[in-house]
């Protein structure tokens, strides 16, 4: 897909790193069991199960019941990591996921792979649009979107480290690598400032971060000073990262490869309205479904690349010049 | 294999002694049942149909020796699990609870009220020795299949039971788990059916017929026994006969809704609406005669036991 990533090398699916991370944490960790729906080929929470098969628990295809499962697991000790598609576990999964981990805050961690539409041919059934609101939603949840095979690895590891439910999006495709290697100061709730600007912020997650490095430099060309802030935990938010987003330059881009209700650019455009209010743009799922197609087609027929990006930047510099405009006139 | 009752020295805490005497057990149950009503009408709501069904059950678990537990402490690591699927009826447990020396009895006063611990359904980690959070019907199984094959993988020694209502072995996720207990097999998990034939709306057999319903549980994997849920012989026989099983278990246990008080037996009405304060002294009157009989039938066996010497 690095037709949409220029300049890009593309690294493993965030799936992948998914299942090799977990797979590394329970040779560190006997706590760890692992539950899939019949996906555990495609999640790749399989590569934890050739290892550790008597650590893993194939549920058949039985979201509701996993997720409950889960809950008694972690109320006897275990530490949980569930798996299947993100539209399964999280939609069909939810009231569980109320009652048994949410509303008694327990440790189990769910894993949503094939998150968003660039899951591709199998069509908008299978495309989590919703997951991450719907995750949000849930108190006590971290939610968290990485957007590369690194950052994915020590996504993994923090939510082992952090006592309470987490959800993670993986994606199908091979991602853009944006980082070199795993960081070690990965946090959840802390954004990462992967390019410093002063006229205008994108803050993106997953896929879109690497778009939105892409139209900063595109921007770049044009004399627009862009920062990028890469922000893959949605809850809790990086709140001091979006105030200075907002305080500092003005005007923030927010992009994602999700629905535009309740997503990231939802939940950052809470903060600015309270923290520091400031013009924004959203990119996203405007309202709708996608199709089946080849992932970089989907992504480009539903405005989710540098493209958009920067043309919602060019947006809100569009009104700073309006702005400027009217103050020479009066 | 699922363990056999522990013996009085297994246990552990203060807690009444474990009894197989069918009159004492009569008696606490009819405790258990002064404090349902006590409770619903003390709150103005709730649920007295279903809790007043399971309360030979629920007595037989917490003093028949068949639940282990700790007064002193609610999370003692090897304590058997119980896990109350049909939330709505928890008054049952609280009571149970109370009488067993885990919550002030007292404390029954503030079911359903604002700051109390007994919320209105189930809540983990609100009250100690609740075990999980219900209430949203269907779930309480697949978390006790959890718990069960999470004792497995650490070769620990305690039980889960789970109580069902039979309204909610309509939802889908029920036999979910209860496909999956068929196949994973552990010995640790007894499920019980309060099967007392009513739900919200109206008669279970008029809006899904259940039936064969104890058909289903071994279609699905399950050794089945049905009894009759009221008398405790028979659920301490069954309940033996579950513990010594060799994968799941579950007891449909056939039941009358609103048992033990007069005008709620069988009448739906009762469902979800609590005694007025005039329900209640008749309640309480029926109550305090059958307790007054079930000492008499304690005594009368006493001393025909005597008279047999």
């Amino acid at each position: 897909m690095n037709g949409i990533y220029p300049g890009f090398t593309l690294g493993k699916a965030t799936r992948d790193a998914y299942g090799e991370a977990l797979r590394d944490l329970g040779r560190e960790h006997a706590d760890i069991v692992v539950l899939d729906a019949d996906l555990a080929k495609s999640t790749k929470s399989a590569v934890f199960e050739n290892e550790f098969p008597d650590r893993f628990i194939n549920v058949g295809i039985q979201e509701a019941n996993m997720v409950g499962m889960a809950g008694g697991m972690a109320s006897a000790g275990k530490v949980p990591f569930i798996s299947s598609f993100a539209c399964f576990v999280i939609l069909k999964g939810f009231d569980q996921l109320r009652m048994a981990v949410s509303y008694p805050r327990l440790n189990v961690k769910v894993a949503g792979s094939h998150g968003g539409i660039s899951s591709g041919e199998d069509g908008a059934s299978q495309q989590a649009v919703e997951d991450v609101a719907l995750a949000c939603s849930l108190p006590h949840f971290t939610v968290c979107v990485p957007c590369d095979e690194h950052q994915m690895r020590a996504a993994v590891r923090a939510a082992y480290d952090h006592d309470g439910p987490v959800y993670i999006r993986s994606g199908r495709p091979k991602a853009p690598l944006v980082y070199e290697r795993t960081p070690e100061n990965f946090r959840f709730g802390r954004a990462t400032r992967l390019r410093e600007g002063s006229d205008l912020t994108i803050i993106a997650n997953g896929l879109l971060t690497a778009a939105a490095l892409v139209s900063a430099a595109e921007l770049e060309k044009e004399g627009v000073s862009v920062r990028v802030v890469d922000m893959p935990t949605i809850k809790p938010l990086d709140e001091a990262e979006v105030e200075a987003a907002a305080r500092e330059t003005g005007r923030i881009v927010v992009a994602e490869e999700h629905l535009l209700h309740g997503g990231l650019g939802a939940c950052v455009a809470q903060a600015v309205c309270r923290l520091h209010p400031a013009p924004m743009e959203f990119v996203g799922l405007d309202d709708t479904y996608a199709e089946s197609g080849d992932p970089e087609l989907l992504m480009r027929k539903y405005g989710l690349t540098h493209a958009e990006v920067t043309a919602a930047a060019r947006r809100l510099l569009a009104g700073r010049e309006a702005e400027a405009g009217a103050g020479a006139a009066r | 294999m699922a363990r056999s009752a522990p013996s009085d020295t297994e246990r552990r805490g203060g807690g009444p002694p474990p009894t197989r005497d069918l009159a004492a057990l009569r008696a606490r149950a009819t405790l258990i049942r002064r404090h349902i009503v006590e409770m619903l009408a003390e709150s103005r709501s709730g649920h007295p149909g279903g809790s007043l069904s399971a309360v030979e059950l629920v007595t037989a678990l917490y003093f028949g020796g068949y639940l282990r537990y700790d007064p002193e402490n609610a999370k003692w690591s090897e304590r058997d699990r119980f896990v109350l699927s049909k939330g709505h009826g928890v008054p049952v447990q609280y009571a149970a609870m109370a009488e067993a020396g885990m919550l002030p009895v007292e404390e029954l006063r503030t079911l359903r009220k604002i700051d109390s611990r007994l919320q209105g359904h189930p809540v983990l980690g609100a009250t100690p020795g609740i075990e999980a959070s219900t209430g949203s019907l269907g779930q309480g199984l697949s978390i006790g299949l959890g718990m069960a094959l999470a004792a497995r993988m650490d070769g620990a020694d305690w039980n889960v039971f789970v109580l069902l209502g039979d309204g909610e072995c309509q939802e889908g996720q029920v036999w979910e788990a209860a496909m999956a207990a068929g196949h994973q097999r552990p010995a640790n998990l007894i499920a019980m059916v309060d099967y007392n034939k009513f739900q919200l709306d109206g008669a279970i057999a008029d809006i899904i017929d259940l039936t064969p319903l104890a058909a289903k549980w071994e279609a699905m994997g399950w050794q089945t026994r049905e009894i009759d849920g009221h008398d405790l012989g028979e659920v301490l026989e069954a309940l033996d006969w579950a513990m010594a099983a060799d994968g799941p278990a579950c007891i449909v246990a056939h039941t009358v809704k609103g048992k033990g008080v007069s005008f709620m037996e069988g009448d739906n009405a009762y469902h979800g609406v609590a005694p007025t304060e005039k329900e209640l002294a008749a309640a309480l009157g029926e109550l305090e005669v059958l307790e007054q009989a079930e000492a008499s039938i304690e005594r009368e066996g006493a001393e025909a036991g005597e008279a047999g010497r």
